[in-house]
């Protein structure tokens, strides 16, 4: 027996989320910009420009979470909830992003790797700010309760030159301590650090990194620090012992931001490879067995260890969205960082993402717009995808309708412009909008619809014994060809305009045209023939006996051609009509051949 | 400023013009007044007066808000429900689009997808007069020719002149493209010159009209790759033109470079043209629009969107400065268009 399985279907909520629409949209934007610029770059500015794409990503989320902010701001009681939430899951995606960013499309070496590290560090991991305005503010800061704390965090962070200032602060307050104070002044000053440019080499830095730890070591020993916890503690943390670092875990609050400061003071020059073994050990030690990593923290710890793939699949199951994981692979792919990798149903990850991600969007009424641009950029599956969504968008207005055929028909989706043609035509003449009716065919080039339409305006035409939209049928221009029947209705309401313009001649001459030629319909002939009624009944002649004999011959077609009796049993008018028709028609036919027979002259 | 999104109508500020720098760039971004919801897609909309703004919706109701500057609000003032509708007004789904709406304080004249020619005046509860089954395709745009008289356009490519002192139900002229009928979706008249006016069709192409002869186009000129949203001469320099497509292109179309045509009187600084003669000048630029031969060196042409990606769905101009809105849910503000 198999197990059941209830699965729960829900709608993806993320898209409704107003604010989260700006991510979507400009993310759109960068999107694009990527894929067209691929051809045109190599080299170190490709890797630039990767970069920049990377941080234009960033800055979007950075100013959604702001909108965020602000909105919640505004009503108390989303403090704590979805907006809230949605806040703080944007900034997790924003440091796993800027975190990838200076692992992978960076590829940081060795020296600018803790530079980069640093800065995530600072920007992303505590909030500093508050505490430092606070204890500036202060009348005596150095007497501030979370005095010793700003500056231990300074320090945890690197910002020598901000843990300097404020230590002299206590310095000048303090006077007995202005000898420590100046030891360690000076060997923050001088502690050596990576730096961006070329100006030193690896091997130069760790020499100088080398001297600078034996001479703080000795600071140390000598117990020139003894009298004083704090700049003890400071000492200690700048010679990289983990105990005194792991002391301050409540201001660091992360293992990652542990992490970055062991390496800073403990092996400055670490190179990319050596980071999975001492985020393993951080957060172990960080943790110490008293809680368990989260999501979060697994995927940090994936993206440490370069294991890209796992980054990826650690984020789409933790996020509800397609979003994040879309477009990160997607930048990352452009990186050529990304195996083939063959998922079982074949095509390739980013393009799975990528076809999710798209497909959520195609649920919005408004959204989906963005959506074809993804489906395009999916080589194998994508346009399968957006034959099939797209003739799902509900059409509720023609300015809709118009987009989504100009999407199918860039594309040639041909099917695709028909269906939707054959839908708004249908809707159209269902509302009696016979010319707009007219106007979807033309567009999708569809005879059958045309012949429909013309269908429609005769048999109005037979019912009400005029014309209706009469600024259509005068105006039909060359799209009277599009259908047989099209151009019968054009020619039929010629032969009126040339009949009431009394230009008699012209238009029996035209209407012999549209039955000799079977440019009418069979089921028209009858109203054709008495339509030449009144001509034949001029004072004038105007049939030649050419035309006569024609006319004739078409009324016996159209007689003798059905052997049902149900034309005959129809009603008298039917019988009436015909026998007054070969009347018209002998009569006509006499004074012709008179006329005809007549020498012209005396 | 105004913008739909998700279904609301808002009002911007587009930044306090006294805050530009030396060189009058400005650095802020426009930030949202007030909005209000609005039922339905926003279609069309236009200033009545200061305060009160008439919105066409695709239910096909049209909406007079009024804007309340004093605290910043938006309220809904007046509402024709069902100013456009299929078959029956009384059925809940018979709304047609209402596609193009155009004022003329207190005169408002709406159009829409059922081929209705609406015309209402802003405190009356009843329109004032409706021209059913005006015309048998969709009217997708309207604009006034003169104070009695307007012009529309439909998708069988018909420009059509109604006279509504008339009471008679048809237009007293109609203008169509040679050659194949492609649909007209919208529709400007010169700001001087009343005869000539500019539409643009599916197909991306502009055309211009002149209305006292022919009915066919002066010109056709091939523009943009897909539908042509809007059209709009510059208001207080009709020389210059813009249009905007579902490319996602906005141009602009400069004929005021035949200036060093001109005799050399008119050369002497910038200010003393615009004190000359105004008729003569409007003479020889208005030749311009209504040549046959847009020549290179007598029309420039510039396409104002670096990167375009999604439609523009609508722009507006006035003075320095151009409004446009796409399909990314953006709003652009461009304060020095002449720069």
């Amino acid at each position: 027996p198999s197990s059941s399985q209830v699965f729960v279907v829900r709608r993806d909520q993320d898209i409704y989320i107003q604010t989260l629409r700006k991510l979507f949209n400009e993310s759109h934007g960068i999107f694009m910009g990527l894929q067209r610029s691929e051809e045109e770059l190599a080299g170190k500015s490709r890797k630039a420009h990767l970069v920049q794409v990377s941080k234009n990503y960033r800055s979007v989320i950075r100013a959604c979470m702001e909108d965020m902010h602000e909105a919640a701001g505004k009503f108390v009681s989303l403090k704590f909830g979805p907006a809230f939430l949605q806040v703080s899951i944007l900034s997790a995606m924003e440091l796993i992003w800027n975190l990838c960013e200076i692992l992978f499309v960076e590829a940081a070496t060795a020296g600018p790797l803790l530079l980069r590290l640093l800065d995530w560090v600072r920007l992303h991991v505590c909030d500093v700010d508050s505490m430092v305005r606070e204890v500036l503010s202060s009348e005596s800061p150095s007497k501030h309760k979370l005095f010793w704390n700003v500056v231990d965090i300074f320090v945890l962070q690197g910002r020598m030159d901000e843990a300097r200032h404020l230590l002299s602060k206590e310095a000048s307050a303090n006077p007995t301590s202005m000898n420590m104070y100046k030891i360690l002044d000076e060997l923050m000053k001088k502690m050596p650090v990576p730096s961006i440019g070329n100006t030193q080499t690896l091997t130069e830095l760790e020499l100088k990194w080398q001297h600078w730890h034996e001479e703080c070591q000795r600071y140390l020993q000598d117990g020139t620090f003894a009298s004083s916890p704090h700049m003890e503690s400071i000492c200690k943390i700048l010679l990289g012992d983990e105990d005194a670092i792991l002391e301050k875990k409540e201001l660091m609050t992360t293992w990652y931001h542990f992490l970055v400061t062991r390496l800073l003071y403990s092996h400055p020059t670490v190179k990319p490879v050596e980071l999975r073994f001492y985020a393993q050990s951080s957060m172990d030690l960080f943790l110490g067995g008293e809680s368990s990593p989260e999501p979060l923290d697994m995927i940090l710890m994936a993206a440490f260890e370069f294991e890209i793939h796992q980054v990826i699949k650690e984020c789409s199951i933790v996020l509800s969205n397609w979003w994040f994981v879309a477009h990160l692979t997607d930048l990352l792919d452009h990186c050529k960082l990304l195996q083939s990798h063959n998922l079982y149903f074949g095509s390739n990850m980013r393009e799975f993402l990528l076809l999710e991600y798209a497909s959520g969007l195609f649920s919005h009424h408004s959204l989906w717009q963005l959506g074809v641009d993804y489906f395009d950029h999916c080589p194998e599956y994508g346009r399968v995808y957006l034959e099939l969504h797209i003739e799902r968008i509900p059409l509720s207005t023609e300015q809709k309708a118009l987009k989504v055929l100009r999407i199918c028909e860039q594309r040639q989706m041909q099917e695709q412009v028909r269906s939707i043609c054959k839908i708004m035509a249908m809707k159209a003449l269902r509302n009696n909008r016979l010319g707009s009716a007219l106007s979807w065919s033309i567009r999708a080039k569809d005879a059958a619809f045309a012949t429909l339409i013309s269908d429609r305006f005769l048999k109005d035409y037979c019912e009400r014994g005029c014309f209706s939209d009469l600024d259509l049928i005068d105006n039909l221009g060359p799209s009277m060809l599009l259908s047989d029947r099209l151009t019968f209705l054009g020619k039929y309401r010629e032969f009126h305009r040339l009949y009431g313009e009394k230009r008699f001649s012209e238009a029996a001459r035209l209407l012999l045209t549209l039955m000799t030629a079977h440019i009418a319909p069979c089921s028209f002939w009858m109203t054709l023939l008495t339509d030449a009624l009144p001509l034949l009944e001029q004072k004038e002649v105007i049939f030649s006996a050419e035309q006569t004999y024609e006319l004739m011959r078409c009324l016996e077609d159209l007689t003798a051609g059905n052997p049902d009796k149900q034309k005959f049993q129809d009603d008298d008018v039917e019988t009436t009509k015909v026998e007054m028709l070969r009347l018209a028609l002998a009569r006509n036919l006499a004074r012709v051949i008179v006329k005809e027979g007549t020498v012209e002259g005396s | 400023m105004l913008t739909p999104c998700d279904n609301r109508v808002s009002i911007w500020s587009a930044g306090d013009l006294g805050n530009a720098g030396l060189n009058g760039e400005y650095h802020g971004e426009p930030h949202l007044l007030c909005d209000i919801q609005h039922n339905g897609d926003v279609m069309d909309m236009q200033f009545l007066d200061q305060e009160r703004l008439v919105v066409a919706s695709s239910t096909g109701t049209v909406t007079i808000f009024r804007h309340h500057q004093n605290n910043q609000t938006l309220s809904a003032n007046h509402r024709w429900e069902k100013a456009h509708y299929h078959v029956d007004q009384d059925t809940s789904c018979g709304g047609a689009a209402c596609t193009g709406v155009v004022c003329n304080n207190p005169e408002i004249v709406t159009v829409g997808e059922d081929g209705r020619i609406n015309l209402f005046r802003a405190d009356q509860r009843d329109a004032v007069r409706t021209i059913d089954n005006a015309d048998s395709s969709t009217l997708h745009a309207v604009t006034f020719l003169r104070t009695t008289e307007i012009l529309t356009v439909n998708s069988i490519g018909q420009l059509k002149i109604w006279d509504l002192r008339q009471q008679r139900n048809e237009p007293s002229q109609i203008f169509s493209l040679a050659g194949d009928r492609v649909p007209l979706h919208c529709v400007d008249r010169h700001p001087n010159q009343q005869h000539i006016v500019a539409t643009g069709g599916q197909d991306g192409m502009l055309s211009i009209w002149d209305i006292r002869q022919g009915t066919m186009p002066v010109s056709l000129l091939n523009a943009h790759e897909a539908e042509m949203w809007e059209v709009h001469f510059h208001p207080s320099d009709p020389d210059h033109l813009f249009t905007c497509s579902e490319d996602g292109s906005l141009w602009h179309w400069d004929t005021s470079t035949n200036v060093s045509e001109k005799p050399s009187f008119l050369h002497q600084g910038g200010r003393s043209t615009a004190y000359l003669s105004h008729s003569t000048i409007n003479q020889s630029v208005v030749s311009a629009w209504l040549s046959n031969d847009p020549t290179k060196d007598r029309m420039e042409i510039t396409n104002l969107i670096p990167n375009q990606t999604l439609s523009v769905n609508s722009l507006d101009v006035l003075g320095p400065c151009l409004v446009y809105g796409t399909d990314a849910e953006a709003i652009y503000v461009n304060r020095q268009l002449f720069a």
